[in-house]
């Protein structure tokens, strides 16, 4: 049984990875699982100087997931390049960095950065938080602006770079057809969908940013639908995400078209869910004598 | 060590209106201390997150913990149905706890506000025999839970909103009627009293230590929800933000603009 799988020249153990800012660099889940077991970590959001993020209330419960709003508070590339980068060097486990940015210029910048770090074996572009008002999904709403960052950070990267995209627009697979006309390397979807709660007793908005980005089992059909309808629109390997809670979620995503998956908010909710993850998709192989993960990309029918 | 496990409910009794008192046999005791809290995950899927609880009580066998709550809201709700012999999820022990050295040889305040009473009684019951002990709780009413257990462990100043015990007010105006003294304070309660204490401690040129609460989501430093600002730039997020749920949630009050 072979549970490898491979996007843009990268070969991954498995295909289960950590979704941006729900795993840090690791450190905080490490006493909880063994990151040797994952297929990647892809580290929290981090920009070329340190973010404060927004204020509080930055998260709140909605049924079956959440919203947050921290926007994206990260310490800055020079203590993640002195810090994260070295833990997660520890394990045999791939690393991508989440990369984010108010300009073209603070994006490049981090990529620059993180381009003579050889341990770095992808870039996720994030161009689609909906909850820091300059930059970041400014990149990612608009075609022509996707198409514009995309060209431009792929003059400036080293490593396979990988669009990560909102699930907030009217047609996901016009922005997934522009990253990859831009020469992205892989695409990562969805990010979160944005949402708002209101508290009557107080009659004030749940999170102080007014909306947050909802993630959570609520929204895994929406996000399985959007992989697969870029799944059919190009041809570049997608990275598949959005309420993920179980090994069978992740197959859905897999069948659907996605190259790896991600778990995101259900860490939050059991902190051994990826390991879970990578255990229950071999389960399934065995069950169903899968003898190559990639035979289940995209095979539904 | 913190880990997620599904422990047992040994007892639970609502003691004053919508005020539940849970005991939880887990192992997570053996390494629990004031201060502390656990997360409380319902069972019902709709309602994903932990809900962050403070530590009351841990047995003097270290191998159960008391949790004392209100019921807030759906999550809190399904937990007061819980009984004797159901099974409880959850993860610790997670946050600080309080800096108990810091009492040694001293007199203290140990000052809890409604729901923020519970963890002072497991602080009363660690604080070193050398700590001369002052308890001022402040409650609603009439409805004096714990009052008997802060007892044992010190001698306890009342403040009441509706006068009904004690002092009428909350428990700045039970310093000040009974002319209480302190050399440190440890507190937990609703935010305008902690930033009274704050202010007080400065008058006063004393610590206080001051336990936090946010929303929170996965309670052990990832998500950077639950954050505080800070005085200083902080050692882990290199902004002026500290994490309350690893970092904290006590606070030495200085070290926090709140």
């Amino acid at each position: 049984m072979n549970t490898q799988t491979t996007i843009a020249g990268v070969t991954f153990k498995n295909p289960v990875m950590t979704a941006s800012g729900t795993f840090g660099s690791g450190m905080e889940y490490e006493e909880f699982v063994d990151l040797n077991r994952l297929g990647a970590v892809v580290t929290k959001g981090v920009a070329n100087v340190p973010w404060p993020g927004n204020p509080t209330p930055r998260v709140a419960e909605v049924y079956g997931g959440m919203l947050n709003a921290i926007g994206l508070q990260n310490p800055g590339i020079d203590v993640f390049m002195k810090r994260d980068i070295p833990f997660l060097k520890k394990y045999d486990t791939k690393i991508i960095v989440n990369v984010c940015g108010k300009s073209v210029e603070d994006y490049v910048d981090v990529v620059e950065r993180l381009g003579d770090e050889p341990a770095v074996s992808m870039l996720e572009i994030n161009v689609s938080c909906p909850n820091v008002k300059e930059g970041a999904i400014a990149f990612g709403q608009k075609a022509d602006a996707l198409y514009n960052i995309t060209s431009e950070l792929k003059k400036h990267a080293k490593q396979p770079i990988i669009m990560k995209l909102s699930p907030n627009v009217t047609d996901i697979t016009e922005m997934a057809k522009a990253a990859e006309a831009a020469g992205a390397d892989a695409l990562s979807l969805i990010n979160t969908i944005t949402g708002m709660k209101i508290d009557i007793h107080r009659r004030k908005f749940a999170i102080a940013n007014k909306t947050g980005g909802m993630s959570g089992p609520a929204i895994k059909p929406i996000a399985v639908r959007m992989v697969y309808q870029v799944a059919q629109a190009v041809q570049i390997p997608i990275i598949g995400m959005g309420g993920i809670a179980t090994a069978e979620d992740a197959i859905e995503f897999i069948l659907a078209g996605a190259s790896a998956v991600s778990v995101g908010a259900m860490n939050f909710v059991d902190p051994y869910t990826t390991v879970k993850v990578v255990e229950g998709i071999e389960d399934y192989m065995r069950t169903y004598h899968v003898e190559n993960l990639t035979d289940l990309i995209g095979a539904v029918e | 060590m913190k880990k997620k496990i599904t422990a047992t409910v040994l007892s639970q009794k609502e003691i004053a209106p919508r005020i539940f008192d849970m005991w939880i046999a887990t192992d997570l005791a053996s390494s629990a201390k004031a201060g502390q809290f656990i997360g409380v995950y319902p069972k019902d899927r709709s309602t994903l997150l932990p809900r962050p609880i403070s530590i009351c009580q841990v047995s003097d066998k270290k191998d159960a913990l008391r949790i004392v709550y209100r019921i807030a809201g759906q999550g809190t709700a399904e937990f007061s149905s819980y009984q004797e012999g159901d099974s409880v999820e959850i993860l610790g022990t997670l946050g600080n706890g309080f800096p108990t050295e810091a009492a040694e040889g001293k007199k203290v305040f140990l000052m809890g506000g409604g729901i923020g009473i519970p963890p002072m009684l497991e602080l009363a019951r660690e604080l070193p025999a050398s700590t001369e002990k002052q308890i001022i709780v402040g409650y609603r009413d009439d409805q004096l839970f714990l009052k008997e257990d802060l007892e044992k462990n010190g001698t306890v100043y009342i403040a009441t909103e509706d006068g009904s015990v004690g002092t009428k007010g909350n428990v700045m105006n039970a310093i000040e009627e009974n002319h209480l003294q302190a050399d440190v304070i440890f507190a937990c309660g609703p935010m305008p009293m902690l930033r009274a204490i704050k202010k007080y401690a400065e008058e006063k040129k004393i610590k206080a230590y001051i336990s936090l609460e946010e929303h929170m989501a996965c309670g052990v430093g990832a998500c950077l929800g639950c954050v505080v600002k800070t005085k200083e730039v902080d050692h882990h997020s290199h902004v002026h933000n500290a994490r309350i749920c690893t970092d904290g949630p006590v606070f030495d009050a200085e070290e926090v603009e709140i």
